[in-house]
């Protein structure tokens, strides 16, 4: 096979991925949108998601945060700017980190366990079954993951900012001899709505990346347990390139002048 | 409606994977609380026969009628109206993993809004005891119990809408014989006291035996001899002989590499 036959066997494969992806993502939106709507299922996801996501993301965030005031310092104190950190600390977490670290140790989590899931269940034939239970496996088990996915992966992130900005403070005060009040008067000085809101859309969109991909992988699995821990891996590392690729783009529509 | 009309009607089935041929103009007719059952070796269609009749996968070609009712080709709500029909007993038990035992019996009938949550666990108690299962497993998880008793709950909740059709894939795989024999009882009993017509796809001819008004033999994407379970013996087909006597020599040889 000549190099011009793999890239034409390259870029076939890839549209054929990116058309059925796109297919089952608009099949499974429209069953977002339509009853009947399986409340029981997208509240175990949204626990599920987000509830048990707590303690990874809060972690993830406490020690991003104590890191950046950190390194910030080391940095700006070449400048004699260490003043700034508060700044760099809230705007870096509410805008990038806070929504990007929450998106791919979400991802991480709760993509491969949706995939597994769903993988494990489609080739123990009970996404047959379910059909034959006059039930759409995409109104049961998708369309619940993607809503959940949408709404609390915001709610993650701001309870991420949050530990993030007070992982920051911690260190800024209890390391580095801030003075806490003027240290707060600066967070809160250089809390921006703008910032916030962009950081919590893209959580939203973060969360529809995650739910579809894991969703998408298990639904399509093949092949026993070999097919359904290859589902796992891809649905984990195309939801955490996804999500980076995505971030790029939206940090682009809301800041490019 | 008339009293004639074949529960199901399949005539020229085709479906084909790639080169490879699966189906090639499949006949079969399941009369009105008949019960028929597919027999033929592993890889000979018989799941995808009954994926075709089921709706889970479109025919090439072909023709599936359903109390007359055409289903190649039906979406939406007719097709789920034709769903609501059957029951189906998957050869895994396919329960799921997520719910007790008495969530999996009545999924289907709380799906369909037939019933409230809160009746629903004694409509379960019902259909259990039915299949000779007790109270005590209503709260269990299908991977808390014996391959034996996941098929008797799949059992349950294939019966529990009462279907007007039950399917069952290789109900006694996996089976030791013992629990193969209660499972083809069971299927029998509840298959009467429900009312329905039943179409099993199986290569264990004791179960043929049991369960069967009529057999069919599928080899090679075709029926090649179909008739009343009691001339089985008498076939006359030496590859229907060789299959239901289990012998390695005959006209259907298996690609076996030494």
């Amino acid at each position: 096979m000549n190099t011009l036959q793999l890239v034409g066997a390259f870029a076939l494969s890839f549209f054929a991925v990116v058309g059925r992806l796109t297919l089952f993502g608009v099949e499974a939106l429209s069953h977002c949108l339509r009853p009947p709507f399986y409340l029981r299922s997208i509240g175990r996801q949204l626990i599920d998601i987000g509830y048990y996501s707590l303690p990874v993301v809060g972690l993830t965030a406490i020690f991003t945060g104590m890191v950046l005031a950190l390194q910030s310092y080391v940095g700006f104190a070449r400048f004699s700017a260490e003043g700034a950190i508060a700044n760099v600390v809230v705007v870096s977490i509410t805008r990038e980190l806070g929504p990007v670290l929450a998106g791919l140790m979400v991802a991480g989590r709760i993509g491969a366990a949706m995939a597994a899931e769903i993988g494990t269940m489609r080739v123990t034939e009970q996404l047959d079954a379910l059909t034959t239970l006059s039930t759409n496996p995409m109104k049961y088990l998708v369309a619940p993951r993607l809503i959940a996915g949408v709404i609390v992966l915001p709610l993650l992130v701001i309870i991420a900012n949050i530990i993030g900005i007070f992982g920051g403070f911690i260190v800024a005060v209890y390391k580095l001899g801030f003075n806490p009040a003027n240290y707060l008067q600066n967070t809160f000085e250089a809390l921006h709505v703008d910032d916030v809101v962009s950081g919590l859309v893209k959580a939203a969109v973060f969360g529809f990346i995650i739910s579809l991909m894991g969703c998408y992988h298990g639904y399509t699995s093949r092949g026993g347990a070999q097919g359904v821990g290859q589902a796992t891996t891809s649905a984990v590392v195309s939801a955490s390139i996804l999500i980076l690729c995505f971030d790029y783009v939206l940090t682009e529509l809301f800041f490019a002048k | 409606m008339n009293a004639a009309l074949p529960k199901i009607s399949i005539r020229g089935l085709c479906k084909a994977f790639g080169r490879k041929v699966v189906l090639d103009g499949i006949d079969l007719d399941l009369g009105s609380g008949e019960s028929v059952v597919v027999i033929g070796g592993s890889g000979s269609g018989k799941s995808v026969l009954l994926k075709c009749v089921l709706g889970l996968m479109e025919p090439d070609a072909g023709s599936i009628l359903i109390d007359g009712v055409e289903t190649v080709g039906l979406r939406g709500e007719p097709r789920d109206e034709i769903g609501r029909k059957f029951g189906m007993l998957f050869q895994g038990a396919a329960l799921f993993d997520s719910l007790p035992v008495w969530e999996n019996v009545t999924f289907g009938l709380l799906a369909q809004q037939k019933i409230r949550r809160h009746d629903a666990r004694g409509i379960a108690v019902a259909k259990l005891a039915q299949v000779g299962l007790g109270a005590d497993v209503c709260d269990l998880a299908p991977s808390e119990l014996s391959g034996g008793m996941q098929k008797r709950v799949a059992l349950a909740r294939a019966i529990a809408a009462d279907p007007e059709i039950i399917f069952f894939d290789e109900p006694t795989t996996g089976l030791d014989p013992i629990m193969a024999d209660v499972i083809n009882s069971l299927i029998v009993k509840t298959t009467r006291e429900v009312g329905a017509s039943a179409l099993s796809i199986t290569h264990d001819m004791a179960s043929a035996r049991k369960i069967a008004h009529r057999i069919a033999m599928l080899y090679q994407g075709a029926i090649i001899w179909a008739g009343p379970v009691a001339d089985v013996d008498a076939s006359g087909d030496p590859r229907v002989d060789q299959f239901i006597h289990g012998r390695a020599e005959g006209p259907i040889q298996m690609a076996v590499r030494a």
